[in-house]
């Protein structure tokens, strides 16, 4: 991998840090031998669970009844909202807020997926047919998907017990942003929406909970990822004490990339559903629960506002943000916007700063951790505003980057809003990206393809990137007299353990809950080194129990924590075992302690390599032999470091934070081509560096930029949670949400420049996991604002989209294609519709047909009974769907203003297990040649399952059934339909050639 | 994400066969490779009664060279017809397509006149039984019948075939001699059902176009004649006249100009010329 090669001189001469070695890990992943949640064995009896879900946005839960259900052999328990609030206390978060949230729905459902009831039976398929017959009923609410718009006074509210959607707002000042603007010589704003999106794992969440009669509380297995900050959430949701909540988690867990941390309120529902149901509990989540209801990353709009002067650089700064948290906000939400609060001005010395934080509650599934955490929304903004600045400047954007990042002698660096970073030369990073990426080729290449007038395009981006969150930071969101009403929050503590047993094996075991980054070979690496051991000597062991481990508040897997925190943590407690081994083996060397060696398995003297003792049989003293040991060594030899950093201290009363512990510095560069045919943007060139301090492994360190590059690519191109207006959800499956795969994939040239370590972690690394989600979004983005000459780039870059930024207006059709027939559907939440149809009937006839139960049940598709319900009324049930795809619903349809027999208006609702259908139309009679012309239209909006799953064909499914209606109908008053659509299409098209030939 | 529950049963002829789908009709569903039919179960968006597989009835998996058309059996997968070694000679846009319909492994598993029984309006198969005017073999209690692509395919997910009808093979015509195909697609990600998907066939001056994703069913236009100068024109009425909708992957507008560029890249193909830009 000549691409990240560690540079010679910085290449470790001996021990194994450093090194790119093979992955620990992979001796038994690549064989299919990993031990993740579902290959752990379980009780006998352990029953399995399944949860019925909202198909609506936002809807009042009017009754549920579970009778049927219950009534099934083999179902054991349901659990409904009303049994949460009843047994469990609102899951809490870092802040007084307005929102109870206790994992089911309690009254109203606020979001598509929401779990409404979950039930437990002996297998998952009885569970999911018992949650087919529970009936739920929904009076429909009007929704709110848009996180400005959810703001205003008007918008439709989520919580009763807030009366704005906002529920939370922080104004911060840094600095003296009004005078930078006031005096400043040129201002510019823009504003960005980021869209919603996530990184999806492939194994999704799985929880096994077990009721304990001896604690009172529960047995759980799950893979959490943590922080374990929210065990504590969890334990007093289910009014515990923590201890009493005993959380493990297997040795492998498949992927999480942040998603992991919000199994947590399934963890609760499931605890009371199993205690409900007297037995053990497992739930696996399928990929249609996970798409719809896990946990995806907050959709951001944000204003960006910059003061600076003619020669471009940046005097001040106002971000106003609306972060879209969807219908509930669940520990550490909303942490992500907090975490990069201190990095709000990036890697640049601007010194006034004003930061607006809206919090915002929509009709949408709620937010949790992904990979970047409130990196990727911010510096979308910061860095698309640099390349703006550069345009209108008139200068290169690079120079303009150069421009106003800090300088090397200003480390450490304490940017406005309290980022203390660390360590760097952001313009020396820059400088040997630029040479080894060869950006000179790349510029030369742009211009030959502008000269031959293709569209291409070059990007910059550059990201401080954060490592090792402070504990505090969540902090911020309160006011400064709330903080010290709570008391100081800050640290970050990281725990390992090193053990050495009798025959001289080592043993670790951590609190990093890896899912795949290969943290047992990087901790093999730093212990050995300093036992003077190889890798294959050391047994590192990362699955958690929270009963036997040491583990504290901040245990986890999150907001690259490991390279800054668990090795700082592993270094500290083998260097403990070092000490303790050195003094022992000092006694029986005839040597001072400080005078040991440890090398090739054997302590020695340092200047006499001769005089040695192999390293197990110090193991071996320590355990068989305590009254051997010097007067002051305890027997057995097992050191656990709980290591924190002093640098993380709390919010100041100036609300400035060290949100985090090391700062990394990436910087990527890309050229991109438009294709003006297709809107495709083809990335040409990717150039990614990033200096994250010592690399404990490269190997390591590239599959994280790599891993990261592909997400990010992802985010930039294809992914994106998609919601109608009236929140109708329709990402539910992997072919509505794409994710980009091998064959997607460019590859990228890899920098790796000169490495700055951290002064404040004990090895000097720093995180490098989440990098390129920062750049890479905004990087492409500047390129592509940069080929088309265009300020407003939305993500995800979907052809359709870019298509419509480049080119101007379509070409029309000829006559020979009728207006009616030429017009595409356009873009709506709902399915529209409207045409006619001749009937040979009066209208009359017709009138006196449409209001017939009997006759309609023979003309409705799938209409398996129909009835009036009243004036005007119809209920019934009906099959619906397109060709095998079926579902029973319930239907209801109420006919209004009826002018007899001349129009009607008509509203109707189907709900079936298939989603929800609300919808309205009209129709018109006319006489016309002896029979009845029928004018109808009709809106009709879908959600729920097949919405999610099938948005591709509602359209012409919807299409199709109408068609098949009116057909019927025009049967049912003794005619023979002809020349409607779908098979309508196939004249039309014959008329086309016919003009041509 | 399970199946609600169904019987199975696996006949070992095709008498068998449609004697199980005659006795259960609409409530029965055929399972052949199951890459659509087994995440509609799982999601519980169908719900047989009984699965009828025909995965061991001997007779279904051959490929036979007819003359004028090669006949594919009802249960040979598009792998097996990928492997064929006749397939680029006799059915270029076969061919061509196949490579677009699913992944490697979808492929292994996935029959030929399953996808054309599904009927995807994206999909590329249903796409050439189209443009090449196929027909599917259809037999039941009650005998058995031909049916033409056109009078097949009959909307979304929606085809001419009864429920007690098991499509037991497709017949493609073979290309003639002087005959040129071409097949172009474009999607979000490779694998995935087309956005919009075009085959074009010339004969002499006579020139037809099979467009898939934009209506409900895969759409043929037909040409006696169609000059260079005109096939823009020609492609914008078409692109227009197809309707088309938005959906989250692209706009109704995006899918008319991919009917543009698209088509005049096949129709440019099936020139001899090289591809427009």
């Amino acid at each position: 991998m000549p691409d990240f090669a560690i540079p010679e001189d910085v290449r470790p001469e001996d021990g194994y840090v450093g090194r790119r070695m093979p992955r620990i890990e992979d001796r038994s992943l690549l064989r299919g031998e990993g031990g993740f949640v579902d290959d752990v064995p379980v009780k006998k009896g352990t029953l399995h669970a399944a949860f019925v879900r909202s198909p609506h946005a936002h809807a009042e839960v009017v009754a549920i009844d579970a009778s049927a259900a219950l009534a099934m052999p083999g179902v054991f328990a349901v659990v409904t909202g009303a049994d949460m609030a009843a047994e469990t206390d609102p899951m809490i978060v870092g802040f007084e807020n307005p929102i109870d949230y206790y994992g089911l729905a309690v009254d109203k459902v606020r979001y598509v997926g929401e779990p409404v009831v979950a039930v437990a039976a002996t297998d998952r398929y009885r569970a999911e047919d018992a949650a087919d017959l529970i009936r739920v009923t929904y009076n429909v609410l009007p929704a709110v998907v848009d996180p400005v718009t959810a703001c205003e006074p008007d918008a439709p509210k989520l919580h009763p017990r807030s009366d704005s959607n906002c529920v939370s707002k922080r104004h911060f000042v840094h600095g003296e942003p009004d005078r930078a603007f006031a005096e400043a010589e040129c201002t510019t704003e823009l504003t960005i929406r980021y869209p919603r999106n996530s990184i999806t794992p492939m194994e999704t969440y799985a929880a096994v909970v077990e009721a304990n009669s001896e604690t009172g509380g529960f047995d759980v297995l799950s893979n959490f990822q943590g922080p374990f900050s929210v065990h504590t959430v969890m334990a007093l949701a289910l009014r515990l004490r923590t201890a009493a909540l005993r959380h493990r988690s297997p040795k492998n867990s498949g992927g999480s990339f942040g998603s992991k941390l919000v199994i947590f309120p399934y963890i609760v529902v499931l605890c009371v559903l199993a205690r409900k149901a007297r037995r053990p509990v497992k739930w696996i989540e399928d990929r249609l629960e996970h798409l719809s209801a896990s946990s995806v990353a907050p959709n951001r709009v944000t204003k960006v506002e910059a003061a600076y002067t003619k020669d471009g650089t940046v005097t001040g700064l106002r971000l106003t943000h609306w972060d879209d948290h969807g219908a509930y906000l669940r520990a550490p939400m909303p942490a992500p916007i907090y975490r990069m609060h201190g990095v709000s001005t990036n890697g640049y010395g601007i010194r006034h700063l004003e930061v607006t934080n809206h919090i915002v509650s929509t009709n949408k599934c709620p937010t949790g951790a992904v990979r970047g955490f409130g990196g990727p929304q911010l510096y979308f903004a910061v860095e698309r505003m640099m390349q703006r600045i550069a345009v209108l400047t008139g200068q290169d954007p690079l120079d303009l980057i150069r421009k106003n990042l800090i300088t090397a002698d200003m480390f450490p660096y304490k940017a406005v809003a309290g980022s203390l970073l660390d360590s760097g030369d952001y313009h020396r990073t820059v400088d040997e990206t630029v040479e080894q990426g060869d950006l000179a080729a790349l510029k030369r290449k742009r211009d030959a393809a502008r000269a031959e007038g293709r569209l291409y395009g070059i990007g910059y981006a550059a990201c401080v990137e954060p490592s090792q969150s402070n504990m505090g930071y969540i902090s911020t969101v309160k006011t400064g007299r709330e903080r010290e009403r709570a008391g100081p929050k800050d640290g970050a503590v990281a725990s390992v353990t090193v053990a050495v047993d009798a025959l001289g094996s080592v043993n670790v075991i951590g609190d990093s809950v890896p899912q795949g980054q290969g943290h047992q070979t990087a901790l093999a690496q730093i212990v050995a080194d300093q036992l003077g051991l190889t890798p294959d000597d050391v047994v590192v062991a990362l699955d958690t129990d929270t009963a036997k481990d040491g583990w504290s508040i901040a245990a986890g897997n999150y907001s690259c924590r490991f390279a800054p925190a668990s090795a700082s943590a592993a270094h500290q407690a083998a260097t403990r075992v070092r000490e303790k081994m050195a003094r022992i083996a000092a006694a029986n060397l005839n040597v001072p302690a400080d005078n040991v060696e440890f090398t090739d398995g054997n302590i020695h003297a340092a200047n006499n390599p001769d005089n040695a003792i192999p390293f197990y049989r110090i193991g071996g003293l320590a355990h068989w032999s305590p009254s051997s040991l010097p007067d002051d060594v305890e027997p057995g030899i097992r050191e656990t470091a709980m290591w924190n950093a002093p640098e993380l201290t709390p919010t100041t009363a100036k609300d400035e934070i060290n949100t985090s512990l090391a700062y990394g510095f990436g910087f990527d560069f890309c050229g991109v081509e438009v294709d003006p045919d297709t809107g495709v943007v083809t990335v040409d060139r990717y150039v990614s560096a990033h200096d994250c301090g010592t690399i404990l492994n490269p190997g390591l360190a590239e599959g994280q930029i790599r891993g990261s590059w592909a997400s990010a690519y992802g985010a930039t191109f294809l992914e994106e949670f998609c919601y109608e207006e009236d929140g109708t959800f329709r990402s539910g499956t992997f072919a509505e949400y794409l994710v980009p795969t091998a064959a997607e994939l460019p590859d990228i040239r890899l920098v790796h420049p000169t490495p700055h370590p951290s002064p404040y972690t004990r090895l000097g690394a720093k995180g490098i996991a989440e990098g390129n989600q920062y750049t890479t979004p905004v990087c492409i983005a500047n390129a592509v604002a940069d080929a088309l000459g265009i300020a407003d780039i939305r993500l995800p870059l979907r052809p359709a989209r870019v298509l419509e930024w480049l080119q101007g207006e379509e070409p029309p059709p000829s006559a020979a294609v009728a207006p009616d027939e030429a017009a595409g559907e356009p873009a709506r939440p709902t399915i529209d519709g409207s045409g006619e149809m001749q009937v040979p009937a009066t209208p009359e006839q017709v009138w006196a047909l449409l209001l017939d139960p009997e006759r309609m049940a023979r003309i409705v598709p799938g209409c398996e009974r129909l009835e009036a319900a009243g004036d005007n009324s119809f209920a019934g049930t009906v099959v619906l769907g397109a060709g095998p795809v079926k579902g029973r619903f319930e239907a209801r349809i109420d006919l209004t203003d009826l002018e007899r027999p001349h129009r009607a208006r008509l509203v109707g609702a189907a709900d079936g297990p298939l989603g929800s259908s609300r919808g309205s139309g009209a129709f018109e009679l006319a006489a016309q040649d002896g029979g009845t012309l029928v004018r109808y239209r009709y809106s009709v909006e879908l959600s729920g399952k097949v919405a999610a799953v099938g948005g591709r064909m509602i359209r012409g499914a919807a299409r199709q059934l109408i068609d098949r209606f009116l057909r019927a109908l025009v049967r049912e008053a003794g005619g023979e339909a002809t020349d409607t659509p779908p098979r309508g299409l196939a004249g039309r098209l014959r008329r086309l050639a016919g003009g041509r030939t | 994400m399970k199946p609600a529950p169904f019987d199975y049963v696996r006949p070992e002829s095709i008498e068998e066969a449609v004697a199980a789908l005659a006795e259960h009709g609409d409530e029965a569903r055929v399972l052949a490779g199951g890459q659509s039919l087994m995440p509609m179960l799982n999601m519980r968006l169908v719900r047989p009664e009984i699965l009828v597989d025909i995965n061991r009835i001997p007779g279904l998996a051959g490929i036979d060279d007819e003359g004028d058309c090669i006949a594919i059996g009802g249960a040979v997968t598009q792998g097996d017809l990928a492997d064929w070694p006749d397939l680029a000679a006799t059915l270029p846009v076969v061919a061509d397509a196949l490579p677009h319909v699913g992944h490697f492994q979808t492929r292994n598993r996935g029959t030929v006149c399953g996808s054309l029984c599904h009927a995807d309006p994206s999909s590329e198969l249903p796409l050439c039984l189209a443009l090449l005017d196929g027909g599917i073999e259809l037999r039941s209690a009650r005998g058995v019948r031909t049916v033409s692509a056109d009078e097949f395919q009959q909307g979304i997910l929606t085809t001419a075939k009864a429920p007690d009808e098991l499509a037991v093979r497709a017949r493609l015509p073979k290309a003639r001699q002087g005959e040129r195909f071409a097949f172009r697609e474009f999607h979000l990600r490779h694998g995935d059902f087309a956005i919009v998907a075009v085959a074009a066939r010339r004969a002499g001056d006579a020139v037809s176009l099979a467009v898939g994703g934009v209506a409900d069913r895969p759409e043929v236009c037909h040409w006696e004649s169609l000059p260079d100068d005109a096939v823009d024109d020609a492609l914008n009425d078409l692109a227009w006249a197809l309707g088309g909708s938005d959906d989250i992957h692209a706009t109704a507008r995006h899918r008319r100009q991919l009917v543009r560029h698209l088509g005049r890249q096949a129709i440019a193909a099936t020139a001899g010329n090289r591809a427009a830009a």
